[in-house]
């Protein structure tokens, strides 16, 4: 189970101007700003949940996430993942999780994706049997057989995307957080992603938080919905709450409109009319 | 705990291993970027060579004692570039997010940066090096006695254990600036180019400082007065071990400066 | 004329961006102060050792060390523009190709922009500190006025020589998987032969008589020894000469090799 209880966290960010005088003053005088990036943030997930973690860019996605698995430390407010707090006992803790960066791998990149899940299975001393039964596994869901003895650097992003995703629950995880794994994917990769999650999610029951920018990800994956802006929690319910909420800010038209197209259009509707982006 | 260092011993070569089929992939580059390392100390012996071609010797070193002190501690420096120049270039480890990544691997973070990169180009200096130690050798009236056979080894050793806390302590800093940390750069590789000759030649003040403030002398200066036999005091030859003391301090800096970056975030 | 607008404002790109790292600019200037004084220790050293050996006045080795310092990021061939290898090498000069701008002269004024604003930012606080530190490892004056305008005009001809050269490395990019490491061979010959290493007075005299016929003694050892009045007369105006030669053989030869190069990227496809 994962619960955060008024969580905060502030970033300060130097300021930078446009202009050669702008610049010149920076030379002497610096101004920063804080940025409240978390304020009062609250939700509880339970075991073998799937949830979507959306926003608009910059409105805390990443600091809750990086909070969740243990990179950040939050200012206040409390935080347990199966009833520890991330932040200590890093190794502990990031033993037990999963995370895939859609922007970022985490693979190495000049040899063959086989030698990096073999130094995993090192570097989080997996078990041979249990890295037997994974590899197998994994191998045939991902469609990863023809994959595994390319360098990494050769594959192409739908390729790679879904050897990251095997890389990450290696070691069985019981929490994944993905971070855009769909982003910049084909069709036919996005369709085989969400579909290898869902059936991660209902046969081992892992618990999965995804954020994206992809409304259809939450459609075909989510039943539950947070939505963030500026650092606050705006709404936490189902598909159906947040039509509810964006007929309410007057969007009655579109949201009769089944398909995941306009559901991007609610979307952008309610972020504009919530004032968040 | 002996399990513990077994296993983290064998994920080393595991990354170590990885990093050598990385670099085999690209022969033609590294090839050149060896012989280019090799040439790159070339030039720096030519031109203590032409410096001693013209005055003959500084402060009463020959040229082949001096040749003696320049390639220990090149191979002080190749050797620390090859073993942690994870921690040399973190900076861009940081910059580019990807100590988010190690953060979120269940090990100790100096293995996991120390075997994110190996400068395995650098061997180019190192056989440069040894080269030069033979050629200094054949050239100094230096009295091999097992002591001072003793002192080059624990000059290796002290020498890139100090040079390695160097880069351990850049790296601290990395987590609080990714700017200004130029200025740390005077201590390696300020050390590496202006270390070829023995400090006394900078005079008394700069002596203090690189024995008080950096204990620079301690792996430089003095085991090799021993080594030359300027000195008859053996213990000279011990002094570059303390530089485990100075890793020890900058390990502490690195531990300090990773709850910073855990607060401050990126 | 909208042509030059258009090569200034890569200039003042460049130079803005240089300028918004206080930090690194202070902290560079630190550092190039304490390298200096080192160097002009060592100096002192063989100096003392055997003064009748020492091939220059004290003075002038001083000078040089601090106008080198100055001037070091202006100079250096390793400090040469990585945006434009990534872009070679990741194939992002195809855009590059579709602007209605020549190659060669883009990338001559962003370099040469870059090494200006890199130079302009650091030489000031480190001369500043330079003229006051005690003796004898002040900088002095320069020689006479004279000296001092060919002073400043030679350092913009060394800077042409210099980006010039930097402009090789570049098409040598196109023609090799690896850059890197040719790269390396050939800065580490040209700091040798252009003094970075030893002024090209402390070389023995045969090799310092064919050193200064190659296009690298023009970088920055003319300059500097202008400055100091240690090159003067007939010597000082046949290597302003030499440096003129190579500006102009070095950019029509670069030029050559940069049409062979884009059309090779043509061919290929990138």
């Amino acid at each position: 189970m994962i619960t955060m209880e008024h969580v905060c966290k502030s970033y300060r960010v130097a300021k930078r101007n446009a202009g050669m005088r702008e610049a010149c003053k920076a030379l002497f005088r610096r101004e920063t700003e804080v940025i409240q990036a978390l304020s009062d943030v609250s939700f509880t997930i339970q075991d073998g949940e799937m949830v979507g973690y959306i926003g608009p860019n910059g409105a805390g996605k990443s600091s809750t996430i990086k909070i969740l698995s243990g990179i950040l430390t939050p200012e206040s407010g409390s935080c347990l993942v199966d009833g520890r707090i991330p932040w200590k006992n890093r190794t502990e803790h990031v033993r037990q999780i999963g995370v895939v960066f859609g922007q970022r791998s985490q693979l190495w990149w000049d040899v063959p994706v086989i030698d990096s899940f073999e130094l995993l299975k090192d570097i989080y001393a997996i078990p041979s049997y249990e890295y037997q039964n994974n590899m197998e596994e994994l191998t045939e869901l991902l469609h990863l057989q023809e994959l595994l003895k390319m360098p990494t650097r050769q594959l192409s992003l739908g390729q790679r995307m879904r050897c990251e995703i095997a890389a990450s629950l290696l070691h069985s995880p019981k929490i994944l957080f993905l971070d855009e794994p769909t982003i910049g994917l084909d069709a036919v990769s996005k369709l085989a992603v969400r579909e290898f999650v869902m059936r991660l999610n209902q046969e081992h029951k892992t618990t999965v938080i995804l954020t994206t920018h992809d409304m259809q990800d939450i459609e075909a994956l989510t039943k539950r919905i947070i939505l963030i802006g500026r650092g606050r929690v705006l709404m936490d319910g189902t598909l159906e709450d947040m039509r509810r909420l964006a007929a309410e800010h007057g969007q009655a038209a579109e949201a009769s409109d089944q398909n995941g197209e306009s559901l991007e259009r609610i979307v952008a509707g309610l972020y504009q009319k919530l004032d968040i982006l | 705990m002996g399990e513990k260092i077994k296993s983290s011993g064998k994920l080393y070569f595991h990354y170590l291993s990885v990093a050598l089929r990385s670099a085999m992939q690209y022969k033609t580059s590294f090839f050149l970027m060896v012989i280019g390392r090799f040439l790159l100390f070339f030039n720096g012996i030519l031109g203590v060579y032409f410096m001693f071609s013209r005055f003959g010797h500084v402060k009463g070193y020959t040229f082949g004692e001096v040749l003696l002190c320049f390639s220990i501690i090149q191979m002080d420096f190749a050797l620390a570039e090859c073993i942690g120049s994870g921690f040399a270039t973190f900076a861009s480890i940081v910059r580019q997010g990807e100590f988010d990544r190690v953060l979120l691997r269940p090990r100790s973070t100096i293995l996991q940066v120390l075997g994110s990169q190996f400068r395995i180009d650098r061997i180019g200096l190192i056989f440069q090096a040894i080269f030069m130690f033979a050629y200094g050798i054949i050239i100094s009236p230096v009295d091999w006695t097992f002591g001072r056979v003793m002192t080059v080894f624990s000059m290796l050793l002290g020498g890139t254990t100090l040079f390695i806390s160097f880069f351990l302590l850049r790296a601290a800093f990395t987590f609080f600036t990714l700017e200004g940390l130029e200025l740390v750069n005077i201590l390696t590789y300020g050390a590496q180019e202006h270390g070829k000759y023995p400090v006394d030649i900078y005079g008394k003040k700069m002596m203090k400082f690189c024995t008080y403030v950096i204990p620079y002398t301690l792996i430089q200066y003095y085991p090799l007065q021993y080594l030359l036999g300027r000195t008859d005091q053996w213990y000279y030859g011990v002094y570059p071990l303390c530089a485990v003391y100075f890793l020890l301090v900058c390990y502490g800096m690195w531990r300090f400066g990773m709850r910073h970056y855990q607060s401050a975030g990126s | 004329m909208k042509k030059y607008k258009t090569y200034f404002s890569f200039f003042r790109i460049r130079f803005n961006m240089g300028l918004q790292y206080r930090v690194a600019a202070v902290s560079g200037a630190a550092t190039q102060l304490l390298w200096g004084l080192m160097e002009c220790l060592v100096f002192m050293a063989f100096q003392k050792s055997a003064p009748e050996a020492y091939p220059m006045a004290v003075s002038a080795t001083v000078s040089y060390v601090w106008l080198r310092e100055a001037f070091f990021s202006a100079f250096t061939t390793w400090n040469a523009d990585q945006d434009i290898f990534d872009s070679i090498v990741n194939g992002g000069i195809a855009y590059e190709l579709c602007r209605p701008v020549s190659i060669y002269h883009m990338w001559f004024a962003k370099t040469t922009a870059s090494r200006a604003a890199g130079a302009g930012l650091r030489c000031v606080p480190l001369l500043a500190v330079a003229c006051v530190l005690p003796q004898p490892f002040r900088l002095s004056l320069p020689a006479s006025p004279t000296h001092f305008i060919l002073f400043i005009i030679t350092l913009f001809l060394g800077l042409g020589v210099t980006v010039a050269f930097c402009m090789f490395t570049y098409i040598l990019a196109f023609f090799t998987i690896s850059p890197q490491g040719l790269r390396m061979l050939l800065t580490s010959m040209i700091d040798f032969l252009s003094g970075a290493i030893i002024p090209l007075p402390f070389m023995p005299d045969g090799v310092r008589g064919i050193v200064e016929l190659l296009p690298f003694a023009g970088m920055f050892n003319v300059p500097l020894l202008i400055y100091s009045g240690e090159l003067a007369g007939a010597a000082m105006y046949r290597s302003i000469g030499m440096q003129c030669f190579w500006l102009v053989t070095l950019v029509i030869l670069g030029r050559v090799l940069c049409k062979a190069a884009e059309r090779k990227i043509v061919v290929q496809g990138g």
